[in-house]
């Protein structure tokens, strides 16, 4: 059974111009301890729709779908209080920017034992052990003296992984990482792939990558969702998504890579782009 | 031997910070002695993860920010800006363009008098004049008479940065710096600003020092790289030298962590994770 089953999601905001379809039935299943890649430009509706799985987005969004079930439970009838529950135990969220996404008013230390004392009600004494466990896992040196600083006193790097030992602090099922990466240097974003891998292999946990970088999906994923305008163009496992991209967009998104570049012009993406239809139909 | 648009001596840059209630007064030794030359139409790429100092030499090269010590020439002539006051032809001779086209353009200022005003400013050219000429660079950069009007927030990211390479156009620079100015663009609208930059490169014989972290851009279009690390260049040649032959650590670690979308490294990857 998938862990996560989305059928046919619909996203709209409503706007002074009439609503307007942020994704457009988009349908996916993530399996247990399985890489799904979502790729896409900005505004492909990539992140939005996993934000509609969390239940982060605002009222003014219209959220349909004929199926959205987690870990075997229906995420559309789920009462507030049930979901709050489920969100940042059962599945857990990493964001692009590290440094804007922890609170400046507290310490790093009191952020992450907050989960620990809402969803698991651990005491004080095991509430710091584990974030001191936590803090070691994820590679934060000194991690008992790290947990008294606040997140101006870290770097980039130092405060994502402070955000994904809050995510992985109750053993989540399902993370979502959206763009976990983008805003750290090359060396720190190999550092902190490498953590997330090491930290699904040994959890077990299913693991959605929410990215525009090719690299990034060509080093994690198992499986890749294609996603443009907010529909699903694609989906293939990794190999056969850069061996043979089927969808128009694909390629030219692949070609758009300066390391492909053949001659001394790129090839650009509207060139390419005539009107395809999306990949219609359940997910694989 | 062509034309040197660009050379510098041995450029060092520290700041020093005054000590507060809780802290000493330090010194930050922010470049350490960087020496390079670019000539007529070519492009230098500096390389380097942030707080490397590349920022501060973009600075110093557009002469924002004056050297602690060391040498600048442009075009051959010497330039102190922490002794001497710039003139607006030297001024004119060097110019930049930022990463986040976001932030450098004014949101209360139409495009029209936003590359307007480097004319207004530098030369006195009556306003008629200044028009015409920020219509043709408009149409230049690949956008339209009809944006004239318009303000920042019309505009998509890939726009905005097209605005910001012909605001920086406008005076007709010989070399132009360019900081990180892909970096916060999607992979399509990358390509074609990476694209127009090659024109314009083409076209006006323009020199480039451009200022990236993002390996694969740089090896598609420079023709040296300098790589940085800690003020320090570590590495500094021709682009098929340091990509093929790396000397430095540090620069062997960089393209270790790029992370590489080819069906080779996929394939060693899936085995790998099988075999585990």
């Amino acid at each position: 059974m998938a862990l996560l089953e989305i059928e046919n999601l619909v996203v709209e905001f409503q706007t002074a111009s009439g609503p307007f379809r942020a994704v457009d039935g988009v349908s996916l299943k993530v399996h247990e301890r399985e890489v799904l890649a979502i790729v896409g430009e900005s505004g492909s509706g990539k992140s939005v729709s996993m934000l509609a799985v969390m239940g982060l987005l605002p009222w003014t969004a219209k959220v349909t779908a004929d199926k959205m079930a987690f870990n075997g439970r229906d995420l559309l009838k789920l009462s507030p209080a049930e979901r709050r529950k489920m969100v940042g135990k059962d599945m857990a969220m990493i964001f692009q920017e590290p440094v804007a996404s922890l609170n400046p008013c507290f310490t790093v230390g009191f952020q992450i034992e907050e989960v620990l004392r809402v969803h698991l009600g651990l005491d004080k004494a095991a509430r710091r052990a584990r974030a001191i466990e936590l803090f070691s896992a994820v590679g934060i040196p000194d991690p008992a003296e790290r947990l008294g600083h606040y997140p101006h006193q870290m770097s980039g790097g130092q405060c994502q992984r402070v955000m994904i030992a809050i995510a992985i602090a109750c053993n989540p099922k399902l993370l979502i990482a959206d763009e976990p990466t983008t805003a750290l240097d090359v060396t720190i974003q190999k550092q902190i792939l490498d953590l997330l891998m090491r930290l699904q292999a040994e959890h077990g946990m299913g693991l959605i990558m929410i990215t525009h970088n090719m690299g990034v999906v060509a080093e994690t994923a198992d499986r890749v969702i294609v996603q443009y305008k907010g529909r699903k163009m694609e989906e293939a496992d990794v190999l056969s998504l850069f061996e043979s991209p089927k969808s128009n967009y694909t390629r030219a998104l692949l070609s758009a890579l300066p390391e492909n570049a053949v001659g001394d012009r790129l090839p650009t993406v509207a060139g390419f782009m005539v009107d395809e239809a999306p990949v219609a139909g359940a997910a694989q | 031997m062509s034309q040197l648009v660009l050379e510098a001596r041995n450029i060092v840059r520290d700041y020093h910070l005054s000590g507060g209630l809780f802290n000493k007064a330090r010194t930050v030794h922010a470049v350490k002695g960087v020496s390079f030359s670019v000539e007529k139409g070519k492009t230098l790429a500096i390389v380097g993860e942030s707080g490397c100092g590349k920022s501060t030499l973009a600075r110093i090269i557009t002469l924002i920010d004056p050297a602690t010590s060391g040498e600048l020439l442009i075009d051959g002539n010497k330039v102190d800006i922490g002794k001497e006051t710039l003139t607006t032809e030297m001024r004119r001779k060097v110019q930049i363009v930022f990463q986040n086209p976001y932030g450098s353009l004014n949101p209360r200022q139409k495009i029209g008098d936003v590359l307007g005003e480097p004319l207004l400013i530098n030369t006195g050219v009556p306003a008629s004049e200044r028009r015409d000429r920020a219509m043709k660079m408009l149409l230049k950069v690949g956008l339209e008479e009809k944006h004239f009007n318009r303000y920042p927030h019309m505009f998509s990211g890939g726009q905005r940065q097209r605005i910001a390479i012909a605001r920086a156009l406008m005076l007709n620079p010989s070399l132009l710096v360019l900081d990180e100015p892909v970096s916060a663009l999607d992979l399509s609208v990358q390509a074609q600003v990476l694209n127009l930059l090659a024109d314009l490169q083409d076209e006006f014989q323009l020199t480039y020092v451009f200022i990236s972290h993002d390996l694969s851009v740089v090896r598609y279009i420079a023709d040296d790289v300098m790589v940085m690390y800690y003020g320090e260049a570590v590495e500094y040649g021709s682009r098929d030298e340091v990509f093929s032959n790396p000397q430095h650590s540090y620069t062997k670690t960089l393209f270790a962590a790029t992370p590489r979308a080819d069906v080779e490294s996929i394939k060693a990857r899936l085995a790998k994770k099988k075999a585990a």
